[in-house]
């Protein structure tokens, strides 16, 4: 969609800034302008960059304010990658396969869900759509309680399933593709249609491959959100060797107090994997939230 | 200049934040289903989603309340029916819930008090910043934007370092400026409230400023250069074209601004844990505690459907306030 250009500084639709008059804005301001934006890059990065030169310290070394180790070491790495009680890379691997898993889902359910209610007439149509619209708004503190009830009836409790499942029956999904869905133009879909495709056909290769960047977009939205959770994984997961990374961090801070370059470790890990992908696709996840600010 | 612009505007069919969404489109749904339509298919295509939504969103919409309305500790077997009184006794004083529930919900409230108002005015500066067109734009505003990919619970472990009293990062960092005192940031008032605060717009500073972003690129060059022509000076600029042309987005980022401090959790958990005493002790912390560590599910329950009639009460009280503006 056209959105896919709007960061674009290029041609002269995009200018839109009020000092760009006759002459400019002069120097001296302009200069004030980048040292303040400088000031802020800083003040926004250096937390990340020293949570990873710290990673990189030992924990007595941690307590002193040195950007830079004196004696960098990788032993935060090493001890914790082998501690029984806080299996960071069994963490890493199960966020992995949680965040992968539920991705999966949501895809394959929301876009065929997101399908029906965009192109096909059925009774209930209006009801349905409106219901599950509605469910957006509501704040999923309230679904805390009654889903754990439910999980562990299920048997999930303590299981990655926990933490694949439930999150994936979220409103935003089929909102966000019925959105794009009808936006799509119906001529391809008629055209195949008179080729006697039928509507799974239909739906398979002539739906999907249009609705790629729409689907790459809420794949990622949706990759980073069950990455990031930290609520609901924390209260169903409690074996060491099953947690996801998130709670992991809280029980790295429990069990290492102020050892925080140990700590730190944890930190890094769990940030990298989602600076990678906000550095590889920055503009789909910027753009993708900026478009649908629902998610927050 | 009436905020009308923004709304009706040619935005692209997906594009746009905020509460215009929901009406977009919606003329040409279903343009092509008149006929394949109608017999099992739809349903077929549903099935799989209305199975989780069923499950997971739906049931215990209404589960919540039945759960509320017993005595409901999960470890025991009997869970014995008693009407509203988890409810009353959260309104009653000298009970065992309602004193630290109405705690929860004073530091929940005084959470969103004071993060609201940063939460919304500083990126708005920032975001009018980056809509000027100068090079390293785009660097930048993924500079600002790049915490928001993290997750609580880095946030929260990494500022509870950088504010350790002792050997954190921030007091160093005081010290080299001549504030020589240790600031209590993790265990005093009212320091603590910083603690949860500043990291806040530190994580979500990027998100509100993309917003609003979007909705400034919205507003027609032509007004700025009108009121130019006028003679207005930037702050005029601001005050009369910008501030009107993005008051539906200005709504929305208020709204989802104080939800979301409502919603606070990861923060107070592991940078202040809800110390001292429990002055920082959220809602949904107390709500987690109560019914998933102490399983005492039916207060809880309670618990958090209050909590969630308070918060949709806010959204319908912003949306109201904003739909009443706008028509006028």
């Amino acid at each position: 969609m056209a959105t896919a250009t709007t960061s674009r500084p290029a041609g002269s639709q995009q200018t839109r800034a009020p000092a760009r008059g006759t002459k400019g804005p002069p120097l001296a301001q302009r200069a004030g302008a980048y040292a303040g934006l400088l000031l802020l890059t800083v003040l926004f990065v250096s937390p990340l960059v020293f949570m990873v030169t710290t990673s990189f310290k030992t924990n007595f070394e941690a307590a002193q304010p040195t950007w830079i180790p004196k004696e960098p070491t990788t032993e935060g790495y090493s001890f914790i990658f082998n501690a029984t009680q806080t299996p960071v890379l069994r963490w890493f691997l199960n966020s992995l396969l949680a965040a992968a898993g539920q991705t999966l889902l949501i895809l394959l359910t929301a876009s065929m869900a997101a399908y029906a209610l965009a192109r096909m007439e059925f009774v209930g149509k209006r009801l349905l759509t409106a219901l599950i619209i509605a469910t957006i708004f509501i704040p999923p503190i309230v679904l805390l309680i009654p889903n754990y009830v439910i999980v562990a009836e299920l048997g999930w409790l303590d299981s990655l399933t926990a933490v694949i499942v439930p999150g994936a029956a979220g409103a935003f999904g089929v909102f966000f593709l019925r959105q794009f869905f009808v936006s799509l133009p119906t001529e391809l879909e008629e055209a195949a249609r008179l080729d006697g495709a039928n509507r799974f056909q239909i739906f398979y290769k002539v739906i999907l491959p249009l609705s790629k960047p729409a689907l790459a977009t809420l794949a990622l939205l949706s990759f980073l959100t069950n990455w990031n959770d930290f609520l609901w994984p924390l209260y169903v997961l409690f074996s060491p060797e099953r947690l996801t990374l998130q709670p992991g961090l809280s029980t790295l801070q429990s069990a290492f107090a102020t050892d925080y370059a140990t700590i730190m470790v944890g930190g890094v890990i769990a940030s990298v994997p989602v600076l990678i992908l906000f550095v590889v696709a920055q503009r789909f996840i910027i753009e993708g939230v900026s478009r649908s600010g629902l998610k927050g | 200049m009436t905020s009308t612009d923004l709304g009706g505007r040619a935005a692209p069919p997906a594009a746009g934040p905020g509460a215009g969404q929901l009406r977009r489109g919606r003329g040409r749904l279903g343009a092509a289903g008149g006929r394949g339509g109608g017999g099992i298919v739809p349903y077929l295509f549903l099935a799989p989603y209305l199975l989780l939504f069923g499950l997971f969103v739906l049931a215990p919409s209404v589960y919540v309340i039945w759960i509320s309305l017993h005595d409901w500790d999960f470890l025991l077997p009997g869970k014995p029916f008693v009407g509203l009184q988890n409810y009353l006794n959260l309104f009653k004083s000298g009970t065992v819930t309602s004193e630290p529930f109405w705690q929860a919900m004073t530091a929940t409230g005084k959470f969103v008090l004071y993060s609201v108002p940063l939460l919304v005015a500083v990126p708005l500066a920032v975001a009018v910043m980056l809509n000027q067109r100068f090079p390293g734009r785009n660097f930048f505003r993924a500079a600002y934007f790049a915490p928001y990919v993290l997750g609580v619970a880095v946030v929260g472990i990494l500022w509870r370092f950088l504010l350790d009293p002792n050997i954190g990062l921030v007091n160093h960092m005081l010290d080299r400026i001549g504030i020589t005192t240790d600031i209590p940031w993790t265990t005093q008032t009212p320091w603590v409230w910083a603690a949860l605060v500043g990291p806040t717009v530190w994580w979500t500073l990027g998100f509100n400023a993309v917003i609003y972003l979007a909705g400034l690129q919205d507003i027609p060059r032509e007004l700025y250069e009108a009121a130019k022509v006028d003679g207005a000076s930037r702050w005029q600029q601001f005050r009369n074209v910008t501030l009107p042309g993005l008051r539906p987005v200005l709504v929305f980022v208020v709204t989802i601004t104080i939800l979301a401090s409502a919603n606070v959790f990861g923060q107070p958990y592991l940078i202040t844990q809800g110390r001292p005493g429990r002055e920082t002790r959220s809602a949904i912390m107390l709500i987690g505690q109560e019914g998933l560590r102490d399983f005492r599910m039916g207060n809880a329950a309670a618990m958090s459907f209050l909590l969630t009639l308070a918060l949709m009460l806010i959204s319908v009280a912003n949306f109201l306030l904003f739909r009443e503006r706008k028509e006028r």
